[in-house]
């Protein structure tokens, strides 16, 4: 459709969209339900962690989280193929590649510097990071640009909780994820396909939105090296390559950060990136994605939902916006 | 020489046949043994449009070869190897219209309006539909073999076909090495044979 009237949002009504307050509701009813052996099968998977661990590394404690949207009941990915299909372009350009070159990133001593436009400015050591806010379990979508997703049980925190920590001024609006760049230990570090470090960036509302996580592990164990260990972002509502991966830096700033992407292909890759089946790419529809280890070679793909089905969450942070130019 | 009646020999021709379909076969039992990874609908794919770029140099070769090495009997090959070509090209072109649109028609459409990568590859698939149908050897008596060649020449425009389609689905990740390597081959290829033709054209 070329003349588009709606604005990005698919609901043209507004009283369509499920108000937050009601849809968090859902969580807490289940959770009762749940506590009241209600829900004998169901309820009991909700009260702990709904997925088992892989068993390959090592396990990360954490508390199932009670954000709104945190818990997605698709079915979650295997894990042998969210550990061995994803793109970190640090260690190869093709999707196998990760899993078998990143064996070489050295995840300890690991530190994390917040600099910019804030009153505390500093280095976390990875110790501390992981001991910063409570760990939660959480299940997010993750829809990659390239048209296909993934259902991923991630171990985290929201990033606002380190935001808080390093206290903001008031002319910080942006901030700018800076990760690890090491030619040593990452073989395509130099190569011509993007600039190195790879970098990204939030507005200011973005990066406190709580589903914005900082993430420590997947599947209850600590990240596999290729997945981004030891701390990675995870903002479900953006294809995944917003999602920065060894993050060494976060710098807080007045301007839009420029980011890796953006640099490499303006006219295909926006600051903003959501996910948005009625914007497409240059190249591709965004109306559909193939979800990774689902029903093999012959399942339909599904349709891409808006905000990657995270409207309820974070629609507000773009009303107004035209989000055909803000891609 | 014993490898010129090797080339010679009624049961090469098969053995060759039996050569290009490994890929194939190959590929069927990846599919069937779960060792495609974890998107085998891409993995498919990308080896079948692979495979179509390979025998695309394999068959252009042909006739340097024959020049170069003074080997006649392998134009025997050809044949063969151009089919090997259309028949990866309709694999890859199968694979497409499946997984990635599930036979909608209108939707392959609409992608075929919107996205140059894609026509570029539908274009290069017509250009080859005639050179296929008319493979045999009925099919170059009929036309005789004055058109016959006439309308086989329409092979030396598929390399740009296949390597602009190539080149544009490769740069989404900013990553020409493979498509450098296809287009020295194939630009080569395509080179001696404008040489040959001035050669013939102004004899020195």
């Amino acid at each position: 459709m070329l003349l588009r009237t709606d604005r990005g949002f698919n609901h043209h009504i507004s009283s369509e969209i499920t108000p937050l307050s009601v849809y968090a509701q859902r969580r807490e009813f289940l959770q009762r339900m749940a506590a009241a052996g209600w829900l004998a099968g169901s309820g009991a998977a909700l009260a702990q962690s709904p997925v088992t661990r892989p068993g390959k590394l090592a396990p990360l404690n954490a508390t199932v989280s009670t954000l709104a949207g945190a818990q997605a009941t698709d079915t979650p990915t295997p894990y042998k193929n969210a550990s061995t299909y994803n793109n970190f372009y640090e260690f190869g350009t093709d999707k196998s590649d990760p899993a078998e070159n990143a064996h070489t990133l050295k995840t300890r001593p690991w530190t994390v510097e917040i600099e910019g436009l804030v009153k505390k400015p500093g280095r976390f050591n990875i110790e501390d990071l992981l001991k910063l806010s409570a760990m939660e379990d959480r299940i997010y979508r993750m829809r990659c640009v390239e048209g296909w997703s993934m259902v991923i049980p991630w171990v985290g925190y929201s990033l606002s909780g380190l935001i808080k920590r390093v206290e903001p001024l008031g002319s910080a609006k942006y901030v700018e994820f800076i990760t690890l760049a090491d030619p040593k230990t990452m073989p395509y570090v130099g190569s011509r396909i993007l600039s190195w470090p790879y970098t990204e960036g939030l507005r200011m509302d973005e990066a406190m939105n709580p589903l914005t996580m900082l993430s420590f592990g997947m599947y209850g164990e600590v990240l596999p090296n290729q997945n981004g260990a030891p701390v990675r972002l995870t903002v479900p509502w953006k294809y995944g390559f917003k999602s920065g991966k060894s993050i060494v830096k976060i710098r807080f700033t007045e301007n839009q950060p420029t980011t890796a992407w953006n640099k490499a292909a303006a006219h295909e890759y926006g600051f903003y990136s959501n996910v948005n089946p009625n914007v497409d790419h240059p190249r591709w529809s965004q109306a559909s994605e193939r979800r990774i280890g689902d029903g093999g070679i012959l399942a339909k793909k599904i349709k891409t939902l808006m905000f990657n089905g995270y409207e309820a969450q974070v629609g507000q942070l773009y009303a107004g916006m035209d989000l055909t130019k803000n891609f | 020489m014993p490898w010129r009646r090797f080339l010679l020999w009624p049961h090469a021709t098969s053995l060759l046949h039996g050569l290009l379909s490994l890929p194939f076969i190959w590929l069927l039992w990846a599919l069937f043994n779960d060792a495609l990874g974890a998107n085998p609908a891409e993995a498919l794919s990308r080896s079948t449009g692979d495979w179509t770029l390979r025998f695309l140099c394999l068959v252009l070769a042909v006739t340097p070869l024959r020049h170069i090495t003074h080997t006649p009997e392998l134009i025997r090959f050809r044949r063969s190897l151009g089919l090997a070509t259309f028949f990866y090209a309709c694999l890859h072109l199968l694979c497409y219209a499946w997984f990635d649109q599930g036979f909608e028609l209108n939707d392959i459409a609409k992608d075929l309006v919107k996205r140059p990568f894609i026509w570029l590859g539908m274009l290069g698939f017509v250009f080859m539909l005639p050179l296929a149908l008319t493979s045999s050897n009925a099919a170059a008596r009929s036309l005789g073999a004055k058109r016959w060649r006439q309308l086989h020449s329409l092979v030396y425009v598929l390399p740009l076909f296949a390597l602009l389609h190539f080149y544009w689905m490769r740069a989404g990740k900013n990553n020409f090495a493979e498509v450098w390597v296809y287009a020295c081959v194939l630009g080569s290829l395509l080179v001696y044979r404008f040489l040959r033709w001035l050669q013939k054209k102004f004899p020195a």
